[in-house]
């Protein structure tokens, strides 16, 4: 056999329309009629509203209606939560797609105003003139839950929005024997995620059908249809999502928002197409954030470093409402993944959700992992500092050994498959981890603070079971589905669920046709993003795409292969059982001359002049996937900084991520997802965070003061990978959108620390702003 | 106001409001829509375009300033239905993911190269400061540059 697609780099299949201005996002849609929708928004985080005023607004050149709060209500229901986490009273409170009486947020949306075009639009929302009383506000998670907190909803009782628990073993017992515990508060600052493409939504009522569109730059236009459905009351076979080209979305285009429901409404009330797209200043007040937790943790572990015992209770912000899919993050994707790659008999956590007066949270690239590893990952390294022991050597004792083929944690989960160590010795041996200890014990001497951070980390994606998707509240199934149809002319189309928007899906899922099949790559053409186009799925987040909606590609086109096989040996009139397929032909065994390409087996599907009794015509065919299981990669990133002592400032010098995704489709592809993901949680570590004043007023608001990573200060990220192919997978795959994030954030924070560690400097909040390392370094704290 | 440009070599003539922004010109007069809009403060280079030959920023640019310059897009790029070469770069080496600042990057390298033909790869990120992409962490970009640097014979 030549060289397998699987597995090859080839270049992506979607960038030619990428580089050359030629792709389609939904804020270059443009239809006949087209009008646009501006939003007004609360300025306030926590008002009443006494009254609106829009008579000039709707005077004003241009413009064609003006709705507040009062025209909504009645016709657009709530915006439903879809994440209710049983055992653990989650109130879902009502979130109105426009506030009518009580704002919660700066960003909450107050009128909508219809122009001709979107200047006249905008002109128009300074026209609008509304009566607050301010309210005072909340932020602080924690604070929130307090005695004394304003109150956010009546039917809320101390802003709490659900309380979550989770155990395995006995952690009380385990503390109460522990010959030594660690405690730490950790911060995990909010964060803006920041897709380059802000939000974007083009709607289009076609009254005498009855009809909906939606352009909509999402991860999951299925989900956005069976929402709009039970937002709108248009029925949902009378509702088409499109989601075009859409730019980035690392979580936060997974929510269903207000803001295209208000779209919709105005289509519906206009008859008129109706776009909307917001500006980075609005997208960073009305479009969800990411983390937002308090964490008070506790870990127990034997004198010679064995971790006996994990708890902590989390104080995690939810924003003014519950996001589609808020409540699940800090609970089943964070609390279940406290045992990490570690043996932990013993663990609880204790999970609150809070309202308070900010934009709401979602999944931000990771979601809950992240979290879950910077927590354990910060524990142990606090550990080995008040045992004296290496931070990898307190590692080495913990890690979970080797397994193929399913390991139970106490939380509850069953991993997959691991190899935890090998991937720790790959990062140790690339790293010449001991050198690099020597170099900073000389360094220091010199008055040069460098820093080490290692991180194991192993985390749950690939979501999931639908079965465990139900038992954990989550609003619908976590399978996904392909139909690979051929044509006459031996063309492939892949019809997929999953929405990808960046990760290369039309490469890779081609390449697994190619694979399965034999075809050119070049022969194959993946569709998705249309709800009218596309079987059902469930989206595009928790590095699913490729884990189950590959794995629903891969065996359609096994299904095809066997039908190809059955026509094959009728068509060379052989034993049905004496046929076999390899390289894209169907053979006689023994005969390899006698054959038939699947091409041929496609035109003669296609026609169906002869054909075996009883078989239909046609050469497609459709898979519904529901994983078994979730998948685990893992791996160990090492992160290496020099802090200037004069000035606080902290140079990243070298970055070692390494990396096991079970078998890899596309390497090049992989890296790029291991790259990006990287650096985001560098930016969480040390430059990116949402603040706000203590009335809620978003002071980070605008890319002038939110600090993104920028090329000039990363180095390049040193990319290993061990391989480990999930024993349930039907193409031994596990996700990699994430884990870079997941793994990144502790590798460097623990980098600062331990650069800092000579002047008893234990730990700093998030993001390590150099006058933070600097009052730390010189005491000033 | 009366302006005339010249993008990609054609001649566009429009009578605008004075604060129309470039970006708003070439999108929606134009209808090239390759041009992206970020974060409208100048911060994130999405909207990046060449202004008679010189990267601008066409989000924080009036469409009046352009007028009697000519203006290239990512459009007006490939010539003859054949990449440029750095395009060709982006593409061969994964410089990009989700695209939306895909434009601007590849505006902006364009322009680094005609002035450094053969950059380092710190140059290369120095060079790209003013332009944030989300997706790659910058440094398939960076390879691109330095593919491209190489095929132009920098």
């Amino acid at each position: 056999m030549t060289t397998r697609i699987f597995g090859s780099g080839i270049r992506r299949r979607e960038d030619p329309r990428l580089i050359t201005g030629k792709a389609t996002y939904t804020d270059d849609i443009k239809l006949p009629g087209m009008v646009y929708a501006a939003i007004l928004r609360s300025p306030h985080a926590h008002a009443r509203i006494r009254s609106i005023d829009t008579s000039a607004a709707a005077a004003a050149p241009g413009v064609l209606a003006v709705y507040t709060g009062a025209d909504v209500e009645g016709v657009l229901k709530p915006i439903p939560c879809a994440w209710v986490v049983p055992n653990s009273d989650v109130k879902q409170v009502a979130y109105p797609a426009i506030a009518k009486d009580v704002v919660r947020y700066v960003g909450d949306a107050v009128a909508v105003v219809v122009a001709e075009d979107r200047y006249q639009a905008e002109d128009a929302l300074e026209l609008i003139s509304v009566d607050y009383e301010v309210l005072p506000a909340v932020i602080n998670p924690e604070a929130a839950l307090g005695p004394n907190a304003p109150q956010l909803h009546a039917d809320a009782p101390k802003n709490q929005a659900f309380h979550w628990v989770a155990s395995g073993g006995n952690v009380d017992d385990a503390f109460k024997s522990a010959e030594v515990v660690v405690k730490d508060t950790i911060v995990q600052q909010k964060l803006i995620p920041n897709a380059m493409e802000p939000r974007s939504a083009v709607a289009s009522w076609l009254a005498p059908m009855g009809e909906l569109t939606i352009w909509n730059s999402t991860q999951n236009p299925h989900i956005v249809r069976f929402i709009t459905c039970l937002v709108t009351g248009v029925p949902e076979h009378k509702i088409r999502i499109i989601a075009p080209e859409v730019g980035g979305g690392f979580g936060s285009k997974i929510a269903v928002y207000p803001w295209e429901m208000i779209v919709a409404f105005c289509a519906m009330k206009l008859g008129l197409p109706v776009k909307w797209t917001e500006t980075r200043t609005e997208n960073y007040v009305a479009t969800t954030h990411g983390r937002d937790h308090i964490e008070r943790v506790e870990l127990a572990a034997t004198r010679s470093g064995k971790i006996t015992g994990l708890r902590a209770t989390v104080y995690a912000g939810m924003g003014a409402y519950l996001s589609t899919a808020g409540p699940g993050i800090p609970t089943i994707l964070h609390g279940l993944m406290y045992s990490g790659p570690y043996a932990i008999p013993n663990i609880r956590a204790d999970v609150y959700g809070v309202f308070t007066n900010s934009t709401p949270v979602e999944a931000y690239r990771g979601a809950g992992r992240p979290e879950a590893t910077f927590l354990l990952e910060r524990m142990i390294d606090l550990l080995a500092v008040q045992l004296n022991l290496d931070p990898v050597e307190v590692r080495r004792r913990n890690l979970i050994p080797k397994f193929d083929n399913g390991y139970d944690v106490a939380i509850g989960l069953k991993y997959d498959s691991g190899d935890y160590q090998k991937a720790l010795d790959t990062a140790l041996t690339h790293t010449s981890y001991n050198r690099l200890r020597q170099e900073q014990q000389q360094l220091r001497q010199h008055g040069k603070y460098m820093g080490i951070g290692v991180v194991c980390y192993c985390e749950i994606c690939g979501l999931g079971p639908s079965q465990v998707a139900g038992a954990v509240g989550f609003g619908g199934g976590l399978w996904e589905s392909a139909i690979v149809r051929f044509y006459a002319t031996g063309k492939v189309n892949v019809f997929v669920g999953t929405s990808p928007h960046g990760q290369g899906e039309e490469t890779t899922f081609a390449q697994i046709i190619a694979d399965e099949l034999g075809v050119p790559v070049d022969d194959v053409e993946v569709v998705h993003g249309d709800t009218d186009l596309t079987p059902m799925g469930w989206g595009t987040y928790g590095s699913r795409t490729t884990v189950v909606g590959g794995a629903a590609v891969a065996l359609s086109a096994r299904k095809i292969r066997e039908k190809g096989r059955l026509l094959a040996a009728h068509l060379l009139e052989a034993a049905e059982a004496d046929v076999e397929y390899a390289d894209g032909k169907f053979f006689v065994r023994g005969s390899p001359d006698k054959s038939k390409t699947i091409q041929d087996i496609a035109l003669m599907a296609n026609v169906a002049w002869n054909m075996p009794q009883g078989m239909e015509p046609g050469l497609e065919a459709t898979t519904f996937y529901d994983p078994p299981n979730f998948t685990f990669p893992f791996g160990t990133h090492i992160a290496v900084v020099i802090v200037d002592p004069d000035n606080g400032h902290i140079d990243l010098t070298k970055y070692v991520a390494v990396d096991d995704c079970g078998r890899q489709i596309n390497p090049m592809v992989v890296e790029g997802q291991i790259h990006g993901g990287v650096v985001q949680g560098v930016g969480q570590a040390l430059w990116e965070g949402a603040v706000y004043d203590q009335n809620g007023q978003l002071l980070t608001g605008s890319m002038l003061d939110y600090a993104l990573p920028r090329a000039h200060l990363l180095p390049d990220v040193e990319t290993l990978s061990t391989t480990t192919p999930s024993p349930h997978n039907p193409l031994g795959v596990k996700g990699i959108g994430e884990t870079g994030t997941i793994a990144s954030t502790p590798a460097v924070y623990n980098a600062v620390i331990d650069a800092l560690r000579h002047l008893g400097v234990t730990g700093l909040e998030m993001p390590l702003t150099p006058e933070k390392v600097w009052r730390a370094i010189h005491q000033q704290g | 106001m009366n302006i005339q440009v010249k993008v990609n070599g054609k001649s566009y003539q429009a009578d605008v409001e004075p604060r129309m922004l470039l970006v708003h010109f070439l999108r929606d007069v134009a209808g090239l829509t390759g041009t992206k809009i970020g974060c409208d403060t100048s911060q994130c280079g999405s909207c990046v375009v060449l202004m008679d030959g010189v990267t601008v920023k066409s989000c924080t640019c009036l469409a009046v300033h352009a007028n009697g310059s000519s203006i290239t897009t990512i459009e007006g790029l490939a010539q003859d239905g054949k990449l440029h070469a750095v395009q060709e770069a982006f593409w061969n080496k994964h410089g990009l993911q989700c695209g939306y600042c895909t434009a601007g990057m590849i505006l902006t390298v364009t322009e680094l190269l005609q002035r450094n033909p053969k950059p380092t790869a710190e140059q290369v990120r120095q060079g790209l400061k003013g332009n944030i992409c989300r997706c790659t962490g910058y440094q398939n970009i960076v390879r691109a540059a330095l593919a491209a640097a190489e095929a132009l014979g920098g």
